[in-house]
């Protein structure tokens, strides 16, 4: 609490600030309070969708420039895996709804069962994403600068990795997740000993969440090796309709790409000193982004295009754009989820009531949003034809 | 009617105000009062107006000769990027709203706080990690030499501390979301009983328009420097054009924010005009509808207008015509604006104290600030003045002549209330006269070197120019001695001041019907809701030296309304 609010003249008008429990002092009734915090959340969530639109944006216009990088990359996307976390989410939604729903009626322990799956669904989601991501990683799918595609995945190189048949990648990503769920059960443990039973309980469901992480990569895994064959195909067959593509992409990486990366300053100087690739790229760049759609489309990519590297280089693109989206967006899963953790902690501690539910509500919106915001990224990025 | 002990525990000077009500750093620290975060951001803006102006008075210094090696030119640039960086995203977004307006805001309402008092601490707090980031560009020893704008792809192939100053640019743009978000709920929800939107004071429309932008351009802003982040750490290619990127698609993206953020600059200050004005003619506000729907019509329009930063950038002919247009459109509310303030203060009964001296000051330097900003807008024109000094002294004409010139005209109105005590109005005046004098040697002098060519960001130049730049160096001190003389003006009057009534200069918005300091809440009773423009509704208490609102004097005493009321 503030420490202002303290003061001794507070008592003096009393009478004029008799508030309820959960009425902060400056507001003259719930009504009042709980109008601001709804208007305050609306808000909220339009600075939220202004803040992704940048990538919206950026998303349209490298979409309307190079259409056909897009066609080609998405095959690199599962789309079962994109639509598994899509019902997830779209569940999570519901129980999140329900969730508001006892909160309004008072409900509170319904109300945290509730959250507490909605916790759940956000981390599986995050498990299947995992999945996704270090597949991804595996094959060399990255942003812009260090995309190199290989079809070989390296073989797992950590201990877990090679007993459990599972990239590297996934193994880090699952680190972090596997000490907080240590730590939530060892931490849930002792509460129970010195008797704190109420913040067991909160630490426990904590574990729980934490487990839905790892219930999102079992599942992820067993999807990706179901839908193998279909998307193993769908790569294959991107290798025999544009060979030149590939041919290309692994070319770029390993002269092209490392130099770009490796020396900036190099780069311009060698410019400066007329080295002839770097002239090439540069002016062809120009002309490609001034170019009318149609003409990067993919007749001119097979007859006259003079230089393949920059499809390649596109491709990364995408994947930037993926990265940068998806990413942002699991940024924000993950706040939910602590949002959500505050809000079962107080539902086991019962502060719901028919006249003060409002968190709950705001949390939800919120939620709904970031749910929504994922409804429009996965058409766009995974299914695009 | 109140009897003369009410009156006087509702507006004499109080014991406990919220100044004195809890003591200790953590009092402050931790405090959730609006106008202890507002005089705690107060504070903070002026730290960086310091620091930013000691900047400037170095590139000042160094220009005074056209040969000069006083800075190395690395060094130079350095200077001016951290000048203007501080300056724009430290000073003087946050300067009116969160500081003045975070004090005054809810008094205007009648409300006790804001409507998000741990919001409004969280923005305060953020502002100085923000803060701290950016000076982390000059800690880390890198500096920062992209200009405040981050332009890529220089940013991007610079090792300067781009990476530093671009996410406390970040962080200072939420704090500034937190701002006004925060006041948007609470125009909306807060407003004191039976006070519709008509009944608002100016300055609460100008900073509900400012909040409106702070809302809905920042968060592009952040998404922005979020990318270029990532551009310069994993080079993904959106802008730069090494990786078949945009770098034009940066500039879209910055001044999409960047001018919206022009107008969050400019219109706190036009409310502060416009109360000044009003108060200090002692007259109702001329056109107070055309006022406040202008704000709007500014902070809506100046959503349009952003490609007139980039008429030379490579944008096709038609889009270019039609930011030229829609910019010359946003001259029409500020006109309006304007024109207004001048028939408010034809035949008022105007006080020419420090508050109005700069005033008066804001509406003839913004004047020339907004009309040169015509000439830009136009194209042939901009061709030619486009990076030169001609845009540098536009814009220190609107931000400094206009946003920092009403800062001051506003702290120095609200200044007795904060404090209970009043500033030496002679000495203010002086300091007025310095910061409009010096401002003008300073500034004119570059329209005239920059509409013949001198380019901006240089740190040498041709000995043709040397004359006017010396004008400006000098006048670069005027300017600081007298800014210098304001603040000694109001640290002194704050702590040493004369004490003063509740509502020395007859104003009627609510925020004069409490004591002087206010309560911690405030009002110690509701406020009786006026006409913020209807000065005869308020009458002289002998006994207390004051003006208190008709309702509550003694009914023997007053003397009967010259004008009627009308609403
Ligand atoms: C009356 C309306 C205004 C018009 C028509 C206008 C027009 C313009 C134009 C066309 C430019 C671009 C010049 C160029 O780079 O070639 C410009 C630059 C600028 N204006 Fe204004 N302006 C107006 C008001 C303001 C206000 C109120 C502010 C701030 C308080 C402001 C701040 C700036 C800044 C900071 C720049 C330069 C940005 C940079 O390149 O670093 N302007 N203005
Ligand atoms: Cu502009």
């Amino acid at each position: 609490m503030a420490v202002a609010d303290s003061h001794d003249t507070h008592d003096d008008h009393h009478d004029l600030y008799d508030h309820g429990e959960f009425i902060a002092h400056h507001f003259d009734s719930a009504e009042q309070q709980f109008d601001s915090g709804k208007l305050g959340i609306w808000l909220f969530l339009v600075t939220e969708i202004l803040f992704f639109s940048g990538l919206f944006v950026a998303y349209t216009l490298y979409r309307t420039n190079h259409p056909e990088v897009f066609e080609q990359a998405h095959v690199f996307l599962n789309k079962y895996l994109g639509g598994l976390n899509t019902i997830v989410l779209l569940f999570s939604s519901l129980t999140m709804a329900l969730g508001v729903r006892s909160a309004q009626l008072g409900r509170n322990k319904n109300c945290s069962v509730y959250i507490l799956i909605t916790m759940v669904c956000a981390t599986m989601f995050l498990g299947v994403k995992a999945v996704e991501y270090s597949h991804k990683w595996d094959m060399g799918i990255l942003v812009r600068s260090s995309f190199d595609l290989t079809y070989t995945h390296p073989t797992p190189t950590t201990e877990i990795g090679k007993s459990l048949h599972i990239s590297d990648y996934l193994v880090y990503l699952c680190i972090v997740p596997a000490l907080l769920f240590a730590g939530f059960v060892v931490a849930s443990a002792i509460s129970k000993l010195i008797n704190k039973n109420m913040l067991a309980k909160f630490l426990m469901a904590m574990a729980i969440t934490v487990s839905g992480y790892f219930l999102g990569v079992c599942i992820g895994i067993i999807f990706m090796s179901a839908t193998d064959a279909e998307t193993g195909s769908s790569h294959a067959s991107v290798i025999a309709e544009q060979p030149l593509m590939l041919l290309a992409s692994t070319q770029d990486d390993h002269s092209d790409g490392d130099h770009d990366e490796a020396d900036h300053d190099k780069a311009d100087h060698d410019k400066a000193a007329g080295d002839p690739s770097h002239d090439g790229e540069h002016s062809d760049n120009e002309e490609h982004f001034g170019a009318h759609p149609a003409d990067g489309g993919e007749a001119s990519f097979d007859d006259h295009h003079p230089d393949p590297s920059t499809l390649d280089r596109d491709i990364g693109i995408f994947f930037s754009i993926y990265y940068c989206m998806t990413g942002l967006h699991a940024i924000h899963i993950i706040g939910g989820i602590i949002a959500l953790g505050w809000l079962y902690w107080r539902s086991l501690l019962g502060h719901w009531r028919t006249d003060y539910f409002g968190p709950v509500d705001y949390v939800g919106l919120y939620w709904h949003l970031v749910d929504l915001i994922w409804i429009y990224l996965f058409p766009l990025l995974y299914l695009i034809d | 009617m109140v009897d003369a002990n009410t009156r006087q525990k509702l507006f004499g000077t109080p014991e406990t105000n919220f100044l004195n009500c809890s003591k200790g750093w953590k009092s402050w620290a931790f405090t959730l009062d609006h106008k202890r975060i507002g005089i705690m951001y107060l504070i903070g803006v002026t730290v960086a107006l310091f620091l930013a102006g000691i900047f400037a008075l170095v590139l000042r210094s160094h220009l005074f000769t056209f040969d000069s090696t006083m800075l190395s030119d690395d060094m130079y640039n350095q200077m001016f990027t951290l000048h203007g960086a501080v300056m724009v995203f430290s000073f003087i977004i946050p300067s009116i709203p969160a500081a003045l307006g975070n004090i005054v805001l809810p008094m205007m309402l009648g409300a006790k706080d804001v409507a998000f008092p741990r919001m409004n601490l969280a923005s305060f707090y953020l502002w100085i990690i923000g803060t701290g980031c950016l000076l982390g560009a000059i800690l880390s020893g890198k500096g920062l030499d992209t200009g405040w704008t981050f332009y890529t792809p220089y940013s991007i192939d610079t090792n300067t501390g781009v990476i530093y100053a671009t996410f406390g640019a970040f962080i200072l743009g939420f704090s500034s979301i937190f701002t006004g978000l925060n006041f948007l709920v609470t125009v909306n929800t807060m407003r004191a009983k039976d006070q519709g939107w008509f009944k608002l004071p100016l300055f609460v429309w100008s900073l509900y328009a400012t909040a409106i932008i702070q809302v809905l351009a920042t968060p592009v802003l952040g998404i922005t420097l979020l990318m270029l982040i990532a551009e310069k750490t994993l080079h993904i290619g959106i802008f730069d054009p090494k990786y078949g990127g945009d770098p034009v698609l940066f500039q879209h993206f910055f001044w999409f924010y960047s001018h919206p953020a022009v107008y969050i600059m400019i219109l706190p200050a036009m409310g502060v005009i416009s109360e000044l004005i009003s108060v200090y003619s002692q007259k109702r506000i001329f056109g107070y509808s055309f006022i406040a729907f202008s704000s709007v019509a500014i902070a809506l329009l100046g959503f349009l207008v952003w490609g007139h930063h980039m008429f030379t950038s490579g944008q096709s002919l038609v889009v270019t015509l039609i930011f030229s247009a829609i910019t010359f459109t946003v001259a029409i509310p500020s006109a309006v604006k304007v024109f207004n303030w001048l028939a408010t203060l034809y035949k008022g009964s105007i006080l020419l104290n420090t508050p109005m001296c700069y005033a008066l000051s804001f509406i003839f330097l913004f004047g020339i600030g907004g009309l040169t900003g015509l000439f830009l807008g136009a194209l042939s024109t901009d061709i030619h003045l486009h990076d030169t000094y001609f845009v540098v002294a536009h814009f220190h004409f609107v931000m400094v002549g206009g946003t920092l010139t009403a800062l001051l005209g506003g702290v120095f109105h609200w200044w007795p209330k904060i404090w209970g005590r009043m500033y030496n109005d002679f000495l203010g005046r002086v300091g007025c006269f310095l910061v409009f004098s010096g401002f003008n040697l300073t500034f004119f002098p570059q329209f005239v070197m920059g509409s013949r060519g001198m380019p901006r960001r240089y740190a040498s130049y041709d000995p043709e120019f040397q004359a006017f730049h010396q004008l400006s160096t000098v006048g670069a001190f005027v300017l600081g001695i007298g800014i210098l003389l304001s603040f000694v003006v109001l640290v002194y009057a704050a702590f040493r001041g004369p004490r003063c009534s509740s509502n020395p200069f007859r104003a009627a918005s609510l925020e004069w019907q409490s004591s002087s300091p206010p309560d911690f809440h405030n009002f110690i009773q509701t406020p009786v809701l006026t006409d913020p423009y209807d000065f005869e509704s308020q009458v002289y208490d002998e006994e207390l030296d004051t003006y208190i609102p008709r309702e509550f004097a003694n009914p023997d005493k007053v003397a009967p309304r010259k004008e009627p009321v009308h609403h």
